[in-house]
C-alpha cells in the first residue's frame, strides 16, 4: 500500500490542514508505514461482529431543558482572536 | 511535626492539618520552594501559580480554623493536567493553538476539587493535546523524568506523574485515553489510576478521543489515588457518558486485603522483546500478592496484539473530528495572514498544531474518508468488541488482572521521537484495557540495573475500581519501592 502525494493532500484539505511540502512527504511515509501496520486486523474475520461505538451502554439520559448558566456574553467573546462588540469578527465568507 | 512537609501523602497532611500542627500555608510554601528548587530541571508545569496558590492556602487555613466545610483535600496543595479546565487560569492543553487559552469555566472535577477546599498549585505539562507517550509532543517544553533526568518521563500526563514523583504537588489530575497515567506513573515510580470510563466526568477535559478519555488521580500511594478518586468520582449531569452509579467509599474499601482474591495473568502481556527486569519484577509481584492470600490464574486475552492497530484508528478518527472546532473563530489561534475563510482554517491550524497531532490528524482523517470508512474505522471498532470480549471471559475466572504496565522502564529523551510507530508500541499493554473501558493502575513495583521504576497494572471489572485499589494496596503494604527509588536533590 503507497499513498501518494496526492492522496495526502485531498487528506490534509479534508481535515482543513496546510501542509508544507515537507510535511506532505513525511506523513506520505508516516501513513503508509502506519496502515502496513494496522492491516493485521484484516487477519481477523468480523463478518458477524456488531462494532462498539461506546463501552457504555447507559441509554441516552434527559434532562429538563432549563437555564442554569447565567448569560455571560463577555466571557465567551474575551477569548476570540478577532471581535467586534460582543460579535466574533470573521473573513469574508461569500467572495 | 515532620522536618519535609513535601513528604506527607495526603492523609498525613491532612491529620496534621486539622490537629493545626501545621497550616495549608506552611505546606504550600514548602511545595512551592521545592517547586521552585527543581523545576528549572524538570519542567514539570506549564503555569504555576503560586500566589493563587498561596491565597487559595490562606482561604483554607480559614476554613480549618473555623472548622467548618473542612474535607479531606481541605489545604492540599494538588496539580491538574493542562488539559483540564480551571476557571480564570490558563489551559493550553500544551498546544500553541491554545497557548493564551484563559477558561471560562471550571471542569467537574476541578471545581470538586475547589468544594473540597484543596488548594491548585499549577497546570502540569503534558503532550500537546495528550497525544503521545513521552510528554515530549508539548509545543512549550519538555519534561524530564525525576528518577532520571536524562529520561522521559512517560506521556501524555508526564507532568503530573513528575510533579508528584519530584514533590512538587502533593498529588495530582491527569488523563488516560491509551495509557496516558498509567505510563507516566510507572515511568515516574508513583501509583497512577485511570477509572473506569463513564465514573469520573469529562466536562471540561479538552477532548481527544471521546469514547476513550478519563480523567484520573496520580498520587505517591494507593490511598492517595483513591482518596482523590474519592472526590472526583461520580455522576454529572453535564457528560451525558458519566454513569449515575452510586460512588463507593474506595478509602475504606482498601483494608479488606487480597485473602481469596483471584489475580488473572495474561499470558499475552508476557511478550518477547520485554526488558527481562520488568518481567521479573511483575511475576515477584505476583509471588508477594500470593503469599498474601491471593490466588494466580493464569488467563487468556487473545485479541491483545491487535489492540495498538485498533487503538490508533479509533483514536485518530476521534481525534480528527474533536479538533475541528479549533478554527481560528472563537477562541485560540488565529492566522496573522489576511486571506478567505478556508485559508484562515487552513492557516491557523498549520501554526496551531504540532507534528504530531497533524499526524493523528491525518491518519483519522483518512480512516474516516469515504471509500476507507469500513476498512479503517468500521473494522477497528469491530476488533474493539472482540477485545472486550476477552476481557468478559477473562473476568469469569478471576477478579482483577495483572500485568507490566509497558514493556521497557522509561526511554531516554529523544529515543523515539522521531518514529512514530515505535511510540504507539510504548502502548502496548495499556490500550486494550482502554478499548475495553476498565479501570486498571500502575504502581511500583521494582527498580531495574539502571536505577529506574518498574510499573505493575492491575486491572479491575467495569465499576470495580475498589477490586484493583485494594489488590494494589495490600501489595504497597508489603513493599517498599517508593521509598527506595532516586530522587532530584534541591540543589
Amino acid at each position: 500500500m503507497t499513498i501518494a502525494r496526492d492522496e495526502v493532500r485531498k487528506v490534509a484539505m479534508l481535515g482543513r490542514l496546510e501542509l508544507s511540502e515537507d510535511e506532505e512527504n513525511a506523513f506520505a511515509a508516516d501513513l503508509d508505514r502506519i496502515l502496513a501496520y494496522v492491516d493485521m486486523l484484516n487477519e481477523l474475520d468480523t463478518a458477524s461482529v456488531e462494532p462498539t461505538t461506546h463501552v457504555a451502554s447507559v441509554e441516552t439520559p434527559f434532562r429538563d431543558d432549563r437555564v442554569t448558566n447565567a448569560p455571560n456574553t463577555e466571557a465567551l467573546v474575551a477569548g476570540a482572536p478577532a471581535r467586534d462588540g460582543t460579535y466574533f469578527r470573521v473573513p469574508k465568507i461569500i467572495e | 511535626m515532620p522536618t519535609d512537609l513535601t513528604r506527607l501523602t495526603i492523609t498525613e497532611a491532612a491529620r496534621c492539618l486539622s490537629r493545626r500542627d501545621i497550616s495549608s500555608v506552611e505546606l504550600t510554601n514548602a511545595v512551592l520552594q521545592r517547586l521552585e528548587a527543581i523545576e528549572p530541571r524538570v519542567h514539570a508545569y506549564l503555569t504555576p501559580c503560586p500566589e493563587r496558590a498561596r491565597e487559595e492556602a490562606e482561604a483554607a487555613d480559614r476554613r480549618l480554623a473555623e472548622g467548618t466545610n473542612v474535607g479531606p483535600l481541605t489545604g492540599i496543595p494538588l496539580a491538574i493536567k493542562d488539559n483540564i479546565a480551571t476557571r480564570n487560569l490558563r489551559t493550553t492543553a500544551a498546544a500553541r493553538i491554545l497557548e493564551n487559552f484563559v477558561p471560562p469555566y471550571d471542569a467537574t472535577v476541578t471545581a470538586r476539587l475547589r468544594e473540597a477546599g484543596a488548594v491548585i498549585v499549577g497546570k502540569t505539562n503534558l503532550d500537546e493535546f495528550a497525544m503521545g507517550s513521552s510528554t515530549e509532543n508539548s509545543a512549550f517544553v519538555v519534561t524530564r523524568n525525576p528518577r532520571a533526568l536524562d529520561r522521559v518521563p512517560g506521556g501524555s500526563s508526564g507532568g503530573s506523574a513528575s510533579a508528584v514523583a519530584a514533590r512538587e504537588c502533593l498529588a495530582a489530575l491527569g488523563s488516560d485515553t491509551g495509557g496516558s497515567i498509567r505510563l507516566p506513573a510507572a515511568f515516574c515510580g508513583v501509583v497512577g489510576m485511570k477509572p473506569t470510563y463513564g465514573r469520573v466526568s469529562r466536562y471540561g477535559l479538552i477532548a481527544f478521543a471521546s469514547s476513550l478519555d478519563q480523567i484520573g488521580p496520580l498520587g505517591s500511594s494507593v490511598t492517595d489515588c483513591a482518596l482523590l478518586l474519592r472526590e472526583i468520582a461520580g455522576h454529572d449531569p453535564r457528560d451525558s457518558t458519566s454513569v449515575p452509579l452510586p460512588v463507593p467509599d474506595y478509602v475504606a474499601e482498601l483494608g479488606k486485603g487480597v485473602e481469596g482474591m483471584r489475580i488473572g495473568l495474561p499470558r499475552e502481556y508476557f511478550v518477547e522483546g520485554m526488558q527481562p527486569e520488568v518481567e521479573e519484577s511483575v511475576r515477584a509481584a505476583l509471588c508477594t500478592l500470593e503469599g498474601a492470600g491471593a490466588t494466580i490464574e493464569e488467563v487468556s486475552l487473545p485479541h491483545t496484539r491487535y489492540g495498538i492497530a485498533a487503538y490508533y484508528l479509533i483514536a485518530t478518527a476521534e481525534a480528527s473530528s474533536n479538533l475541528a472546532r479549533y478554527d481560528g473563530v472563537r477562541y485560540g489561534h488565529r492566522t496573522a495572514t489576511r486571506s478567505g475563510l478556508l485559508d484562515m482554517y487552513r492557516r491557523t491550524r498549520r501554526e496551531g498544531f504540532g507534528t504530531e497531532v497533524k499526524r493523528r490528524i491525518m491518519l483519522g482523517t483518512y480512516a474516516l474518508s469515504a471509500g476507507y470508512y469500513d476498512a479503517y474505522y468500521l473494522k477497528a471498532q469491530k476488533v474493539r468488541t472482540l477485545i472486550r470480549r476477552d476481557f468478559e471471559q477473562a473476568f469469569k475466572r478471576c477478579d482483577v488482572m495483572a500485568t507490566p504496565v509497558a514493556p521497557t522502564t522509561a526511554f531516554r529523551i529523544g529515543e523515539k521521537i522521531h518514529d512514530p510507530l515505535q511510540m504507539y508500541l510504548t502502548d502496548v499493554f495499556t490500550t486494550c484495557i482502554s478499548l475495553a473501558g476498565l479501570p486498571a493502575l500502575s504502581i511500583p513495583c521494582g527498580i531495574d540495573e539502571a536505577g529506574l521504576p518498574i510499573g505493575l497494572q492491575i486491572v479491575g471489572r467495569p465499576y470495580d475500581e475498589s477490586g484493583a485499589l485494594r489488590c494494589a494496596h495490600a501489595y504497597e503494604q508489603l513493599t517498599d519501592w517508593h521509598r527506595r527509588l532516586p530522587e532530584v536533590p534541591d540543589e
